[in-house]
């Protein structure tokens, strides 16, 4: 077990730039997520752990030592990859014990962690098959069966869910949650599903471009997302997002346009110009009516999908933005009515031109609030 | 009615395929059993009469000449086999400039005749001291078996998925281990038949053989059986060539029936996900 560091990580292929200067901490027994559009880095972040990318600048440290220069396998961390990449002329025990054997490692050592390894992932009873003749949830578990025996200080997994079956994957995602608190190892897990890197993560960190976006606990990047890209990737359906004009700051409150309609929010942070272009961010499950100050944006329903547990209406404002309104239960009202969309100030995000957070939010407020209302209804 | 006739037409038509293949061995055979003036008539059941295998591999030198034959081909099989995996690998999984010519390059070298580089070949070969030994063959017959095994391997190894390399260097598999103890046997299919073919084209040689081999000791398979001569120089001893060429074959159908279920396996079998 140890932490990890990466301090200015950088990685180019030729001229492009893919990774550029990565900083990030990661503690002792932490499940972190890489969580990004493909092609944001997220992997090749993960193989340049593990060693398989020589990286072009900066340092990885793990527990506390610069590794840059030290072979995958004398890392002392295990990588589970998006194929399983099992070998397929060697039945599953063999396959966890190759690794094995290249360390040196005393034969009945071996072949204690690897019945070990095959005891807690339920393998024992195909120890003497080969890969091709077991299912896919048993291949998977014998790849995190693979990296276990290792004993590593770190696991890294590469979209280790995405080739199973929805039933499964929701399965194998449990596993590895409690994997992980049974192990209480270090894991690093690169995923673009962010059903997995919610529910799985202690902390996630979402790349986009090759740049780090924001790291948090995932309620933070749900409830305060720090800029634009993390509002729109984190949440689903996402977020709204609707380009508003700043008319006036004032005795802590700005008045904003929204193409014809004004809205008003409670304002206490830096000084914004009258004129600026700003982008107001509200989540289609937030717009729940509730008491204190609101915003309300109205507009013409569009489409509105039944889904039994919510309803999602689509609305059309009048200068042409699309919003789209998530209530809890059935709603009535059918394609071409009118309708008044309602939320508290409290759940409105607010981001500059450049895309950045206005509000300053934490996630424990809005959230309390909101949950509030939940109850109040 | 119509699918009685479909399936006659069928079936004669299979008569046809097998006849066509099959008779010249047969007919090979035949021969095999008879000498002198009997050779000229049609027999097609003669009485099994062994005097001309029992001549050929009591007189001459004819198992020699098998024995030569084996260790060349057995040769050029291992060593084009280790440099075909080796260089697999190399053109297949390693990126460096320049891998696109070398790929061309040994594709160009299998396209001259035979005949083209014999007399350059030649010289060579006398500069290196392998005229009239057994080297010479080993030597030459692989500059035809190399360049095929080569690209077959390069384009099998390519199908490999890379994460299995990767998942190998995170268990610490160095290079060399890499490319024997996971590419090796998941090429096993493919060697097999590459293998074969090497096998088959060194075994049957003849014009390298012909021109850089002197003594009979040094001689493979098929120079020797072209060498059989009769009593006279008036007289062609059909009956021990085909004797001949009956126990040159056999090895070679044995092969291809001992590795022929490997090689359909291998086609099959071998997907990862």
């Amino acid at each position: 077990m140890a932490d990890l560091s990466l301090s200015n990580v950088r990685k180019a292929f030729g001229a492009l730039n893919v990774l550029h200067g990565i900083d990030l901490k990661i503690e002792d027994g932490e499940f972190v997520v890489f969580v990004g559009p493909s092609g944001c880095g997220k992997s090749t972040l993960l193989r340049a752990i593990a060693g398989l990318e020589d990286i072009s600048g900066g340092d990885i440290r793990i527990g506390g030592e610069i590794v840059n220069h030290v072979p995958p396998a004398e890392r002392q961390i295990a990588m589970v990859f998006q194929s399983y990449a099992l070998y397929p002329h060697m039945d599953v025990y063999t396959n966890m014990a190759f690794g094995l054997k290249f360390a040196k490692i005393p034969k009945d050592e071996i072949d204690r962690r690897v019945r070990k390894a095959a005891s807690i992932l339920k393998l024992d009873a195909v120890l003497d098959r080969k890969p091709g003749a077991l299912s896919g949830g048993q291949r998977q578990r014998v790849a995190i069966g693979r990296a276990i025996v290792r004993q590593p200080k770190a696991f890294l997994f590469d979209e280790p869910l995405s080739n199973l079956d929805a039933a499964l994957r929701v399965n194998t995602r449990i596993e590895i949650a409690k994997l992980h608190r049974e192990l209480g190892a270090t894991m690093i897990y690169v995923t673009h599903d962010q059903v997995e890197a919610m529910t799985l993560a202690d902390k996630i960190v979402v790349l986009n471009a090759g740049r780090i976006e924001q790291v948090g606990t995932p309620l933070d990047l749900y409830h305060a997302p720090a800029n634009l890209f993390v509002a729109g990737f984190i949440g689903s359906p996402a977020m709204n997002l609707m380009e508003a004009r700043v008319s006036a700051v004032a005795d802590g409150n700005m008045k904003l346009s929204v193409g014809e309609q004004h809205i008003s929010l409670p304002y206490s942070g830096a000084p914004v110009a009258p004129g600026a272009t700003v982008t107001v961010g509200i989540r289609p499950e937030h717009w729940i009516p509730g008491d204190g100050p609101s915003v309300k944006i109205e507009g013409t329903v569009d489409l509105v999908e039944h889904l039994g547990e919510t309803s999602i209406v689509y609305l059309r404002l009048a200068d042409g933005q699309m919003i789209t309104v998530r209530y809890p239960g059935d709603i009535f009202c059918t394609a071409g009515d009118r309708f008044v969309a309602d939320a508290p100030a409290a759940a409105v995000h607010l981001f500059d031109a450049a895309g950045q957070a206005m509000l300053g939010r934490r996630s424990g407020p809005a959230y309390g609030i909101l949950g509030q209302e939940f109850r109040a209804r | 009615m119509k699918r009685l006739a479909k399936t006659v037409a069928l079936t004669l038509l299979k008569i046809v395929v097998v006849f066509y293949t099959i008779f010249p061995f047969y007919w090979a055979i035949v021969s095999s059993f008879k000498s002198g003036a009997a050779l000229f008539s049609v027999d097609f059941f003669p009485a099994i009469d062994l005097t001309n295998y029992r001549d050929l591999l009591t007189n001459g030198n004819f198992l020699r000449n098998i024995l030569n034959s084996a260790i060349v081909a057995v040769s050029v099989v291992t060593l084009s086999l280790i440099f075909a995996i080796t260089s697999a690998y190399a053109l297949g999984k390693m990126k460096f400039r320049g891998r696109g010519i070398v790929l061309a390059g040994i594709l160009g070298a299998s396209m001259f005749p035979q005949i083209v580089v014999l007399s350059g070949l030649f010289g060579t070969i006398r500069w290196l001291g392998l005229y009239n030994s057994l080297g010479s063959l080993v030597l030459s017959y692989m500059i035809f078996s190399l360049p095929f095994t080569v690209w077959v391997m390069t384009s099998f190894i390519r199908q490999i998925p890379a994460e299995l390399e990767d998942a190998a260097r995170m268990d610490g598999c160095s290079t060399w281990a890499m490319i024997w103890q996971i590419y090796f046997p998941l090429l096993a299919p493919a060697l097999a038949s590459t293998g074969l073919l090497a096998f088959i084209a060194s075994w049957n040689e003849f014009l390298f053989a012909l021109t850089f081999t002197l003594s009979d000791t040094v001689r493979t398979v098929p120079v020797g059986l072209a060498l059989i001569s009769g009593s006279s120089r008036f007289e062609l001893p059909f009956g021990t060539i085909m004797a001949a060429s009956v126990i040159v074959t056999v090895p070679l159908i044995l092969l291809v029936l001992i590795f022929q279920r490997r090689i359909v396996s291998g086609l099959t079998a071998g997907a990862v996900k």
